[in-house]
């Protein structure tokens, strides 16, 4: 009773095993690709960018005037940066505290009945497209905003006083301090989602105890959840900063689109991405190589903002 | 006793003050958030009529509607679509069964969620340079491209998710049988990871569906109805942002009919997506 030796061989190889290397390479090439995505983002953008930076030099960064004029061409990006720096910050200052009120009120103390619909409305209000925010901005706050909060602020500054400079600018609506306004209303669904969910992984033992030992409800959110997913919040935080830094949709509707320094909170003003998104199409030559320059800084920005972010969130919620 | 009265009633009174303001906060927020919906209902549903659906975009003054955007807007997400699915599931694949502990793997799973909330602008200036430029037209192949990029990282991300819910007898058995680990992948953990992709997938499709900078320099736009996606197309989001910023108000009318198309249906597809997140209990 001999057995073929290859017959053997040829039953033990499971059928299909060649093609094991070649899936197992497609698979590594594909998440080789987001790898080269990424790099290639960065590679492209110095690139296309470099001739704005090599003609400036440290001016195109700290430079204040922004002119296409093609007699006396000059691009400098201090407006846009700042603008983009001072916007977002605005958004995450307004943001943060109401993003934080929302959570605590759906993890501690809203009616059971109405923590899933209110829940699931904040979630489902964080996926709504931008454009949307930014048209709503336009049409119908940008009036609303000119009318009950710029003019009455306005005249009410007493002349003379730093109120006077911060509340400057014109009345029609548009501006710094209300596209801040608009991009705090766009993040804060995210970030309130994002920490209720942090929120709600402190296990139910942790919360009870500290009840136990009579703290009320405030000091329970502020002394002991609140520290326990501490990194997690930051994190959240940081990438809702890292969307606000990037957003462009909402902002280009109405921060007024005007180049150099921000003189007042309601004077016009523009962001990195406001910018790009609206002169990319007509540019060319050292215009549009500036207005990659520009989409270079930010990339560096928004990497370092996102890249903190994820290694605090890491392994702490899925965003 | 008369300090540990008074710590009780400035406990008693912060603790109020905390309540008031989550409360206060949340009911801000909540309308805020309601007006959106409100305004952009009413408008919307104003600026609603057939030709919406039949018409291609007009010149101000003309009666017109948006199927060319529609049209360009289904287009070029079912191509991004596409390229992000082959990519996405394949590259999530790996982290999940091949990469492991490695160092690479963890580089990629880092970058992916980096790429993941990207600034989508960038994402369009990318694609510009990469197929914009060099072939000297605005094309619709080149949008989906854009649309692809924003769409994969989500992809990634859910399918190594749900690939790493699969127990390890699961592949430990298949194996055992004397299948190849391909084999065992795709024909034992993708079917039963396939609700989680899908809804991974249906997220992703929402969220790129909305996108208007990306297609910006991409596909720019196109006043005509076109199925060629070799040259410029139109977009619902671009033609939004067109239209919303000038003076005409039957233009305007336009644009937040489009808004409300939009965000409907981003909204219905996440629905569909919870709903189907929902059925195996995570």
């Amino acid at each position: 009773m001999s057995i073929e030796l290859n017959a053997v061989r040829r039953r033990s190889t499971p059928h299909g095993f060649a093609f094991e290397p070649i899936f197992e390479g497609l698979c590594f090439g594909a998440a080789t690709m987001l790898l080269i995505a990424l790099g290639g983002v960065l590679v492209a953008l110095t690139i296309g960018g470099w001739p704005a930076f090599s003609k400036f030099g440290l001016d195109f960064i700290t430079g204040v005037t922004w002119d296409p004029n093609p007699e006396h061409e000059v691009y400098g990006a201090a407006g846009p940066i700042v603008g983009t720096l001072l916007t977002s910050a605005l958004a995450l200052l307004m943001a943060l505290p109401v993003a934080g009120g929302v959570a605590f009120f759906l993890v501690e103390l809203c009616p059971t009945f109405l923590r899933r619909p209110i829940g699931t409305a904040v979630e489902l209000l964080a996926g709504i497209p931008s454009i949307v925010y930014g048209m709503w901005g336009l049409f119908v706050f940008a009036p609303f905003f000119a009318s009950h909060v710029e003019t009455p602020l306005m005249s009410a500054a007493p002349a003379g006083s730093i109120w006077e400079t911060v509340f400057s600018g014109i009345p029609n609506g548009s501006g710094i301090l209300a596209a801040s306004i608009i991009l705090a209303i766009m993040i804060l669904p995210f970030m309130a989602a994002t920490l209720r969910e942090l929120l709600s992984t402190v296990p139910a033992q942790v919360r009870e105890s500290a009840y136990g030992l009579g703290a009320t409800t405030g000091e329970v959110v502020m002394k002991v959840t609140l520290p326990y997913v501490q990194r997690g919040a930051i994190g959240a935080v940081m990438l809702g900063l890292g969307r606000a830094l990037g957003e462009t949709m909402a902002v280009t509707f109405i921060i007024g689109n005007s180049h150099g320094f921000p003189k007042g909170m309601f004077d016009s003003g523009s962001t990195i991405a406001s910018t790009i998104a609206n002169e990319f199409n007509e540019a060319s030559g050292l215009q549009s190589s500036s207005l990659i320059a520009l989409g270079l800084l930010l990339f560096v920005i928004t990497f370092i903002v996102l890249a903190l972010a994820r290694l605090l969130l890491r392994n702490q919620v899925k965003a | 006793m008369a300090v540990s009265a008074r710590l009780v009633a400035t406990r008693r009174l912060s603790n109020l003050v905390f309540v008031a303001f989550c409360g206060v906060v949340t009911a801000i927020a909540l309308t805020a958030l309601a007006l959106i919906l409100y305004s952009l209902v009413t408008q919307g549903i104003g600026g609603m009529n057939l030709d919406i659906f039949t018409k291609s975009t007009p010149a101000a003054g003309t009666p017109g509607g948006l199927i060319n955007a529609i049209v360009g807007s289904i287009m070029m997400s079912v191509v991004g679509m596409f390229i992000a699915l082959l990519i996405g599931i394949l590259a999530g694949t790996w982290l999940a069964e091949y990469a492991g502990e490695s160092r690479f793997g963890a580089v990629v799973r880092f970058l992916n969620d980096v790429l993941l909330s990207a600034p989508s602008i960038l994402i369009g200036l990318f694609v510009y340079e990469i197929l914009v430029f060099p072939f000297k037209t605005f094309s619709g192949f080149a949008g989906g491209v854009a649309l692809a990029m924003l769409a994969a990282p989500v992809i990634t991300r859910t399918t190594e998710d749900v690939l790493k819910l699969q127990p390890i007898a699961l592949r430990e058995s298949g194996v055992a049988l004397g299948s190849p680990v391909w084999h065992v992948i795709r024909n034992i953990l993708w079917r039963g990871a396939t609700s989680g992709i899908l809804t991974g997938a249906l997220l992703a499709f929402a969220r790129i569906s909305g996108e208007t900078a990306p297609l910006l320099f991409t596909a720019l736009n196109n006043q005509f109805f076109s199925w060629d996606m070799a040259h410029p197309m139109s977009s619902l989001p671009v033609v939004i942002f067109q239209d919303a910023l000038t003076p005409y108000p039957d233009l305007n009318r336009l644009a937040w009919a489009g808004a409300l198309l939009i965000a409907g249906s981003v909204l219905g597809v996440t629905i569909i997506a919870r709903a189907f997140a929902k059925e195996p209990k995570r």
